[in-house]
């Protein structure tokens, strides 16, 4: 099964409640999806120089305990960094006037036990194992302040429940995707990528869908291009919701086989694998809800 | 105790189905409104007595499943399954179902007022299915018997390796599953789909829906067509 939740609101001043909103939609998705949750919130971009990594420590020894303080006088030592690291347990956003590929292998070398969520100016990424409930409280993702988001609610079939193979995955920057189904080419994929010099971190089948759009966006194909050549190249069960630094994108394969609805108002427009999941939302009654249709492509600017 | 109301957001779903199983049979219950029903899977399933169910909102999965002479109505979309495996009586949906709506029915009658997703009817056993919009792909699906009309489109590959069932359909057929084959219609088809539209409350002139029945060429094998259909 697996959960897929998205929101984008399209007031400003409905921004800083979007991860209020949000919460009752991934909790709704608790029954498809108890085993790990998480979520990539889009806010407002950095400058064009700056970026910010989220980055999870739970994987290694000291877990929550991680020395986040420490990790931002050795940046400084080492690299010249001056970065800002705003940490929460053994999750921390760091931010920083950067190019990150050096900052990021230099992360994976000094702290091989964390792992690095997501790079970009707008995205924040938060994954973990539990319920969607307690995952959530973990993170206060009720207080996430942004414009749009994605969420997913795990219930592992394909790979093993571990905080690295939740969901969302991402590639390159601001970008993510989740993934309610199951591919059957994923092997063919990463076959066909690491050639490309794109290098995999988990043996997850929706980490292959991730990295072959992404790669496709760095190649120059804008979204919808990008997502063309998916219904091509992606074999399997899948309902994908991606999100970009303006953008929210939905697809789901010929059969259908996954669910997806959606509802938008003059306010929003929220995405879920089920009503249940929407039915909180304000004004939902006067909503317009459709399911959207195998093999089209649905995308929404922030 | 004519007419009974149960609000989704103050009593458990269970509560409600348990009501229509053991007390609306015995205490005369005629009527029950269901409120906020808010996509809760398996609202009205298992209906055995003539009741009638009110669902106010968008109802989850295998609404109005395994129905016997219970009338369901939605006022509101249906997800997954509506009337699933219904063997008399009558669903309606105001709105939109989902995917397999009607799957394996056996009797009765299920009205979509708008669309219904892919899979609509797929192994119908009997019955009726009346959908005012357009069905997806791979509708009717290995269907038996009964009937289908279909007042807009139809998806891919509909009435893949059909049976006995026979289908009416008003608009485009994107592509006919195999087996599948339009025939001329008769003036007991012209009946037929007047009547079905009619228990459906639906306005169409019958002479525009064409008809699709199984070429009955997968009935028996065929050892030279080298397994290509």
């Amino acid at each position: 099964m697996c959960g897929i939740v998205g929101l984008l609101v399209k007031k400003p001043a409905l921004r800083p409640r979007l991860g209020e909103l949000m919460v009752p939609m991934l909790v709704g998705m608790t029954e498809r999806g108890p085993d790990s949750a998480g979520l990539a919130v889009f806010t407002e971009p950095l400058a064009e120089n700056a970026r910010k990594i989220s980055l999870y420590s739970g994987l290694g020894e000291e877990g929550a305990d991680f020395n986040w303080l420490g990790l931002g006088h050795e940046l400084k030592e080492h690299l010249g960094v001056e970065a800002k690291i705003v940490a929460q347990g053994n999750h921390a956003i760091l931010t920083a006037a950067i190019a990150p590929e050096p900052v990021k292998r230099w992360i994976k070398e000094r702290y091989p036990g964390l792992h690095i969520l997501s790079t970009g100016r707008a995205i924040d990424l938060y994954k973990d194992i539990g319920t969607p409930a307690e995952v959530a409280a973990r993170y206060a993702f009720s207080g996430l302040a942004g414009s749009h988001l994605v969420g997913h609610t795990r219930m592992a079939t394909e790979s093993a429940v571990t905080p690295d193979r939740a969901h969302p995955f991402t590639a390159g920057e601001d970008f993510c995707l989740v993934h309610n189904g199951s591919l059957s080419n994923p092997y063919g994929v990463r076959r066909m990528l690491e050639p490309h010099g794109i290098r995999f971190e988990t043996d997850n089948d929706t980490e292959a869908a991730c990295r072959f759009l992404e790669w496709r966006l760095r190649e120059g194909d804008d979204l919808e291009t990008a997502l063309q050549k998916g219904f091509e190249a992606l074999d399997g069960f899948y309902t994908f919701l991606m999100g970009t630094a303006d953008k929210l994108a939905l697809i789901r394969d010929p059969f259908a086989c996954k669910p997806a609805v959606v509802a938008e108002t003059d306010d929003y427009v929220a995405i879920a694998s089920e009503f249940r999941s929407l039915a909180h939302l304000p004004d939902i009654k006067h909503a317009t809800v459709f399911e959207p249709a195998p093999e089209e492509m649905y995308v929404w600017n922030a | 105790m004519e007419r009974m109301s149960f609000d989704l957001a103050q009593v458990p779903l269970r509560e409600v189905n348990t009501f229509l199983h053991k007390d609306a049979p015995t205490k005369g219950v005629r009527q029950v409104v269901v409120t906020n029903p808010d996509g809760a899977h398996n609202i009205a399933v298992g209906l055995d007595c003539p009741v009638e169910v009110e669902v106010h909102g968008h109802a989850g999965y295998y609404a109005g499943g395994m129905n016997k002479t219970g009338t369901v109505t939605i006022f509101g979309s249906a997800g997954t399954g509506v009337a699933e495996n219904m063997m008399s009586g009558r669903v309606h949906v105001k709105g939109f179902a989902s995917n397999g709506a009607g799957a394996s029915m056996h009797g009765g009658l299920l009205v979509i007022d708008g669309d219904a997703g892919l899979r609509c009817g797929i192994s119908l056993k009997g019955g009726d299915i009346v959908v005012g919009g357009s069905v997806g792909s791979f509708s009717a699906f290995m269907a038996q018997a009964g009937r289908m009309v279909i007042c807009g489109d139809a998806g891919d590959a509909l009435g893949d390796s059909l049976y006995e069932a026979v289908l009416y359909v008003k608009g485009n057929i994107k592509s006919l599953g195999a087996d599948a084959q339009i025939e001329p219609m008769t003036e007991a088809d012209y009946t037929t789909v007047r009547e079905l539209l009619g228990a459906a409350g639906m306005k169409h002139d019958p002479h525009g829906f064409k008809r699709v029945a199984s070429a009955r060429s997968l009935y028996h094998w065929n050892a030279d067509a080298d397994q290509e259909y």
